[in-house]
């Protein structure tokens, strides 16, 4: 069942372009029939999971090794499925809408559901390896998804940013990964959590869990790695709306939740990432108020968050554990449809610096009310889920250990109410301004989702208890016993109240004062330059240097320097194969010399025709007398029963001959030009590779297996392969993945020589450097598939 | 190259050539031949035509681009090692039927043929595109 689910979505992403050419923006209903349908689905496992069952599915992959794609589906898969097929569904919808028109509508739809089977199938997966290849999935679409408007170097350089952070956060999550697969034994998530307790003693713990720590923070965007989501907003509001608030970010929170019962629990646990998630908590909370433009507002709060998420997973008690899963659910509402808000405003009115919007409440009151819901549940305002999520969290964090964090939280939580009035209400108080004169409603499919995300957060605010069973089921999944839960709306009067309404309070002092607190705001700019995004720019740069030090120095452009490293690695790599076993195997072997007169001419003739190559002084007698070496040498294997070598080497020596001929025409005229000194250099280098061929050869001649490998394809060949011809049999059958990998390198040879060929042609026509030959192309069929979307 | 003589050559070679690469390619799994050695062979009369004449009658007589070539047949031979994958064999596994047919008597077809086609099909297309690119300036 759950690799239908995986399939459909992989149809319906295939099928998004078509949907868009027919249907129009309309189409998101069409396409998101397939997420609401899996998320029915989902619905329907609840009871079961909510018992403590679990779904598996498993299908064989590399049997040899023992790798299979294993899927299950537990409490902690199931919120993240739900949350990834509901808001999902919403976003194709969104997307219809926000894209009205647009030819590139398909291409979005397309990425959007792509993006939702990888991250379905992260989720999902039980398999560490499998795991991998879904987390790897969702880092590459979205680098497509950021870089969408791929026709401004700004969102190429986003892209580009969140790739290579996200990605070497993957290059260290894979060695992670398989240590922890050695470590236990298994790698199956399922079945290390029930050996939990060797892999915490072994030697390997530290090292796999800091290299899998780093995955996960470079995945939920945590301090220090931070910079690269902001700057993602560079992405259309829709996916920034799915992925960088409610899956794709989360992707690191679900391995470190995931993690908790295998690697959980220890003091280094605890401490590296509950102390990072209190970092990036507080730090995206204030950035967020330094912002002015809404998505980037949002980004940084999403930031927080995340670091919340992350602190209360580190300290992981039965607790702070229900109040991430409660603080997860409501964030993905609230979070999503905010963002939504945010690119409704964008669309009516070009612009979403909070400076310069105002009064928009008149123009879209669906969309203001859209916005004022999610916010109210964002500053964890009665009756909202957000209100609920916020209690659970501090009164998790009132348990003994606790306190340092909850100091943190609540301080983090007056910023973020803080921004919660710049995002929502600020835009849409008072008077229409300069740029909110012309505004207009979005349409139907854009204020329509973020409202039903908002009206969810108050239903659910209201009804907390239904969400019970899929919180106790998840948290039971992340600490590996059966955990209770009981959420509700009204606690009574209690401390956590008394910090609820204190947090509210500090905040809309906050936003009321704000321009006290500008100043301060303005004064962190001083410190950006130590901050992350220099490092990485400063390492990108300094790699990029690197390599066109190294491709200068490597790839010269000599001809001869290229045929001097390859035989010179060759040389050398032979002899240190040869030294070893020529001195064990050093004994005198007679070789039996038993020439008859014909192969001593060929012999000879071969020797006779080298040296006239050699000596040659036009290019006809050079490449003539070449073609008689390579005719002998085929004539000895005519003589020595390779007939199918010797066949081929005849062909490819005319063929040669014939290529030869025909550069012929653009060679210039045959004229000696290196120095004695080099064609001496030169000929000890060749006689250097030629005795050593001959020495390996020699060795070769002397090392009899007892049992040749031609025995196996003989016997083989008839039975397994229907062919008489081994030597085919193994091209096309034993080997023939090696041929398969041949005929491709021999493709891109033929690539090579064309494109060298054809650009050369160009340079000489117009007479510009290389590069610029390019742009104009590239641009060209950029506008190009721009038309046939 | 204006050459008579190549060119009244080329006029019987061509064929011959063509077929004896077509016949090196079929008797290859049981007797020395094979993809390669055909499709180079097949190669090389198309060459020589594109001497004895130019390279637009060659690309005429070819009737499609030497790079269409390339692309089928890595397509050709990609596909035989997806085959197998539908009827749950490992990759590239070779599929093999036998079939009784009034003119050859039982034949055993398998998809390493149709692999090895795939192999003939690039080795024309790749050295065609060496041939044609050097030829055409």
């Amino acid at each position: 069942m759950m690799f239908l689910w995986l399939w459909g979505i992989l149809i319906a992403a295939l099928l998004a372009p078509g949907v868009n050419r027919f249907l129009g923006g309309r189409g998101g209903f069409a396409l998101a029939i397939v997420p609401a349908v899996i998320f029915g689905r989902l619905i329907t496992t609840w009871s079961k999971i909510v018992d403590g069952d679990v779904v598996t599915a498993a299908v064989d992959w590399v049997p040899a090794l023992n790798l299979a794609v294993s899927l299950r589906l537990d409490g902690l898969s199931l919120t993240f499925g739900l949350l990834i097929t509901g808001i999902g569904a919403l976003v194709l919808v969104y997307a219809g809408g926000y894209l009205k028109g647009d030819s590139r509508l398909g291409r979005l739809w397309m990425l959007l559901l792509l993006f939702m089977g990888a991250m379905l199938g992260l989720v999902l997966a039980d398999n560490l390896l499998t795991l991998f290849i879904f987390w790897e999935l969702t880092s590459i679409i979205s680098y497509l998804l950021i870089g969408f408007n791929s026709d401004r170097a700004e969102s190429r350089a986003s892209a580009l940013q969140a790739l290579l952070v996200t990605g070497a956060g993957g290059l260290a999550l894979l060695p992670g990964l398989l240590l922890l697969g050695m470590a236990g034994g298994s790698f199956e998530i399922s079945t290390l959590a029930t050996i939990a307790e060797d892999v915490r003693q072994h030697a390997f713990y530290l090292p796999l869990l800091l290299l899998i720590l780093c995955g996960a923070f470079t995945k939920s965007a945590q301090f220090p790695f931070h910079f690269w989501l902001p700057n993602a907003m560079a992405a259309p509001t829709p996916i920034s709306a799915y992925l960088h608030s409610a899956t794709m970010v989360k992707a690191g929170v679900y391995l470190i939740a995931r993690m908790h019962p295998v690697l959980g629990g220890t003091v280094a646990w605890f401490w590296m990432i509950a102390s990072v998630g209190a970092i990036t908590m507080f730090l995206g909370a204030v950035l967020a108020l330094r912002a002015t433009d809404l998505k980037q507002i949002l980004a940084y709060a999403t930031i927080s968050v995340l670091g919340t998420l992350t602190m209360l997973l580190g300290i992981g008690t039965e607790a702070t554990l229900t109040a991430a899963l409660t603080l997860l659910i409501a964030h993905a509402f609230y979070k999503a449809s905010l963002f939504m808000v945010a690119g409704t405003i964008d669309h009516a009115v070009h612009d979403r610096d909070i400076r310069n919007l105002g009064g928009l409440w008149t123009a879209m009151p669906m969309t203001g009310l859209a916005a004022g819901l999610a916010g109210l549940s964002m500053a964890g305002v009665l009756p909202t889920f957000g209100f609920i999520a916020k209690e659970t969290w501090y009164e998790a964090l009132g348990e003994d250990s606790g306190i340092p964090f909850l100091v943190v939280s609540v301080a983090s939580n007056i910023f973020l109410v803080a921004a919660v009035g710049l995002v929502c209400f600020l835009p849409f108080r008072g008077n229409r301004t300069a740029t909110t004169e012309q505004a207009h409603e979005g349409y139907i499919t854009t204020w329509t989702p973020p409202l039903i995300m908002g009206l969810m957060a108050i239903t659910v605010g209201l009804k907390p208890e239904w969400l019970n069973g899929l919180i106790s089921a998840g948290s039971s999944a992340i600490s590996g016993h059966e955990t209770p839960v009981k959420l509700a709306l009204w606690h009574g009067v209690n401390a956590t109240l008394i910090l609820s309404l204190l947090t509210l309070a500090g905040g809309i002092t906050l936003y009321w004062q704000r321009h006290l607190f500008a100043g301060v705001f303005q004064g962190l700019n001083r410190f950006d330059r130590f901050g992350p995004t220099q490092i990485y720019r400063h390492t990108l740069s300094a790699v990029i240097k690197l390599a066109a030090r190294s491709t200068a120095l490597l790839q010269n452009g000599y001809l001869r320097f290229y045929l001097l490293t390859m035989v010179g690695i060759m040389v050398v790599s032979v002899w240190m194969a040869l030294g070893t076993e020529l001195r064990s195997h050093m004994q005198p072997t007679s070789l039996d010399l038993e020439l008859h007169i014909h192969e001593a001419l060929l012999a000879g003739l071969t020797l006779v025709a080298a040296a006239v190559a050699v000596r040659a002084r036009t290019w006809l007698l050079a490449v003539g007398a070449l073609g008689v070496v390579g005719y002998c040498v085929a004539g000895i294997f005519v003589l020595f029963g390779a007939p199918d070598l010797a066949m081929t080497q005849f062909v490819i020596e005319t063929l040669t001959v014939i290529l030869f001929v025909l550069a012929f025409a653009r060679l210039p005229d045959f004229r000696r030009l290196s120095s004695n000194r080099t064609r001496l250099h030169d000929a000890v280098i060749a006689i250097v590779a030629g005795a050593t061929i001959t020495t390996l050869l020699l060795f070769a001649i002397t090392v009899r297996s007892d049992h040749p490998v031609s025995d196996f394809y003989a016997s083989h060949s008839v039975a397994d392969a229907h062919g008489r011809n081994i030597v085919n049999v193994i091209l096309v059958d034993f080997r023939a993945l090696d041929t398969l990998g041949e005929i491709t390198v021999l493709s891109i040879a033929a690539i090579g020589v064309y494109s060298l060929l054809k650009l050369r042609v160009e340079r000489e026509d117009q007479d510009k450097p290389l590069i610029a030959a390019g742009k104009p192309a590239e641009s060209g069929s950029t506008s190009e598939s721009k038309e046939t979307h | 190259m204006d050459s008579v003589i190549l060119r009244t050559a080329i006029r019987f070679l061509f064929p011959l050539l063509l077929l004896s690469s077509v016949f090196l390619f079929l008797r290859g799994h049981n007797e020395p031949g094979g993809g390669f050695v055909g499709g180079l062979v097949a190669s090389g009369a198309v060459a020589l035509y594109a001497i004895a004449h130019d390279v637009a009658s060659a690309q005429n007589v070819l009737r499609v681009s030497p790079r269409i070539l390339i692309g089928s047949g890595l397509l050709t031979s990609l596909s035989c090692g997806l085959a197998p994958l539908f009827v749950g064999r490992p990759f590239l596994t070779g599929l093999w039927f036998k079939t009784n047919t009034a003119v050859f008597g039982e034949l055993h077809l398998g998809t390493p043929l149709l692999f090895d086609l795939g192999v003939y099909l690039v080795v024309t297309g790749v050295t065609l595109v060496f041939v044609f690119s050097l030829l055409e300036e």
